[in-house]
């Protein structure tokens, strides 16, 4: 993590609900429309300021760039990310909606393998993928993790 | 034998990836392997499987015959001298790792080496590893606007009298040809040690070590339809011998006691510990069929199914394509207007299409080119038209998409 993390207030922006992804995921006819809700989905996101786009926060095993912070505000996990590759934000998006907020106990017991196959994107979740999201799947468990850990 | 019968024996081809009929445009990364490479194989660990070089026994004489016959064949393969001057090594990698140690006591402090300004990694970092051991000095060739090596810039740098040049044969991220026979002279004339990463070239063109006049020649099996874990060093007799061994232990050794070591002779003492026989006698394999095939009218084939490859990427709106030259090998790099490289990779592999997308393991050349990637559509000798017809789709789709 960056010694300069950005403020509180980014963490908190309201992002797309878990159950909300669900749906339009549910309701997508075929691939494209799938990807196309990614990138629309990666657009609702928060945009990380260069200023952050920092080494220390980037995080490895991605061909692209994305970088995570991590806040734990009143015992709830909160993160923030961001990528140079539309997609790839798009998939970050769905595994930041699926944790924002979540407790310690929740985020340990998130299923990160069984949500993307409901999704239909479970070959995009693999330590084979250059996309970086089995890397970012783990930095967010062992972030909330280790917070807990030093708490 | 028809082109269609020539891409069925390659059986991987035949399959779909969600629905869609698999499109691989990678060959760069790894070529594919003929059914005929894979039965070398599995007949090798099903009747002739024994260690190489040892047992008096029967199995043993037949492995190492297999095995040594394939040195021979590498020998005709590239036209070297001598058949000792085919070193068998894990890949390029290996090989050139083992040329970059081996000059460790040759080099002094303050010597320099040039390398290819469109290198892949495995042509730098050894380079980098030696000069750091000797106190030499790097200088990259720098490259001209149009993606080539800049003859001229060259020639400035060999007046400086380099003790080595490591070039490329074709550049394994654009598909640029370097006029090798040229610039090799030029470097001898200079006086320098020279070697080429043919890792590209092999299973486009015919390769003539003696006429290039090379010191060494470094390339991987897996990029010529043979299997991976093996590749070849040509190294000219003289030169190859005077490399101190990468690894010492079995097979390389005359006499060992434990006060001290004699080697062996060439092509043994570079080749340490057990081989990958396996490999090797499939590697044999993928040159037998190459040489079953007419080459020059294969080879004639795929350079116009590159161009037209460039043709269609160029006639979409909105395609850069980088350093792409009529007279390029096997590969084509593009971006799509300035989506990222990985969005447009992750949308293809959505319609069976796999190119690679990414550095291509030559960072220095992303950086000169100012990119931070790029995609990297590679032709082997099985690709057609409705590859590319496919993967132009295809980019036609992402395009939609994104743009």
């Amino acid at each position: 993590m960056s010694s300069t993390p950005p403020p509180d207030a980014t963490f908190l922006a309201p992002l797309a609900s878990k159950a909300e992804i669900l749906a339009l995921f549910a309701q997508a006819p075929d691939w494209q429309e799938k990807y196309r809700q990614l990138m629309l989905l990666g657009k609702r996101f928060p945009v990380l300021a260069n200023e952050f786009r920092v080494e220390a926060a980037q995080v490895r095993g991605c061909e692209s760039n994305a970088w995570l912070y991590h806040r734990q505000l009143a015992g709830k996990h909160y993160f923030l990310a961001d990528s140079d590759a539309r997609i790839v934000k798009g998939l970050i998006g769905l595994l930041l909606a699926a944790n924002q907020g979540l407790s310690t106990a929740e985020i340990a017991a998130f299923d990160a393998d069984a949500y993307f196959n409901t999704l239909g994107l479970g070959g995009q979740l693999s330590p084979s993928r250059t996309n970086g999201l089995y890397a970012l799947a783990r930095a967010i468990k062992a972030c909330a993790a280790a917070e807990a850990a030093g708490d | 034998m028809t082109h269609a019968q020539l891409r069925a024996q390659f059986p991987i081809l035949e399959q779909t990836l969600a629905d869609h009929p698999l499109c691989y445009l990678d060959t760069a990364a790894t070529s594919q392997k003929p059914q005929c490479v894979l039965d070398a194989m599995t007949a090798y660990y099903q009747q002739d499987n024994a260690n190489v070089h040892r047992a008096a026994h029967s199995l043993s004489a037949r492995a190492t015959q297999g095995y040594e016959a394939v040195r021979d064949k590498l020998q005709r393969f590239i036209k070297a001298n001598r058949r000792e001057e085919i070193i068998f090594t894990h890949g390029t990698t290996e090989a050139i790792n083992l040329v970059a140690n081996g000059l460790s006591n040759q080099l002094q402090p303050g010597d320099l080496i040039l390398l290819d300004g469109a290198a892949h990694h495995a042509n730098i970092v050894p380079w980098q590893m030696l000069a750091e051991r000797c106190g030499a000095r790097i200088k990259p060739i720098p490259l001209t606007q149009d993606c080539r090596l800049d003859e001229a810039a060259f020639d400035a740098l060999l007046a400086l009298k380099p003790k080595i040049v490591a070039l490329g044969h074709v550049s394994n991220a654009l598909g640029i040809v370097n006029p090798l026979q040229s610039l090799i002279k030029r470097a001898k004339a200079a006086g320098a040690l020279t070697l080429v990463d043919g890792a590209q070239a092999v299973a486009h063109m015919p390769v003539d070590v003696t006429q290039l006049d090379c010191d060494f020649y470094a390339f991987s099996g897996h990029k010529m339809y043979g299997p991976t874990g093996v590749g070849v060093l040509y190294g000219r007799y003289e030169v190859l011998d005077s490399l101190t061994p990468l690894l010492t232990g079995g097979e390389m050794i005359k006499t060992v006691s434990f006060e001290a070591t004699e080697f062996g002779a060439l092509p043994n003492r570079l080749e340490a510990g057990t081989p990958p026989i396996a490999e090797v006698i499939g590697l044999g394999a993928a040159i037998d069929f190459l040489n079953s095939l007419p080459r020059a009218e294969l080879q004639a084939q795929e350079q116009a199914l590159l161009q037209h490859l460039q043709q269609q990427l160029s006639s979409i709106e909105g395609v850069h394509l980088y350093g792409a030259h009529a007279d390029n090998l096997g590969a084509v790099a593009f971006n799509l207007a300035d989506e990222h490289h990985q969005d447009v990779g992750i949308l293809l592999d959505q319609q069976g299409v796999a190119v690679r997308c990414g550095h291509h393991c030559a960072m220095p050349l992303m950086q000169s080119l100012g990119l931070k990637g790029c995609c990297r559509a590679s032709l082997g000798i099985y690709s057609n038209e409705a590859d590319i017809a496919r993967f132009i789709q295809a980019l036609k789709q992402v395009k939609d998409l994104l743009l």
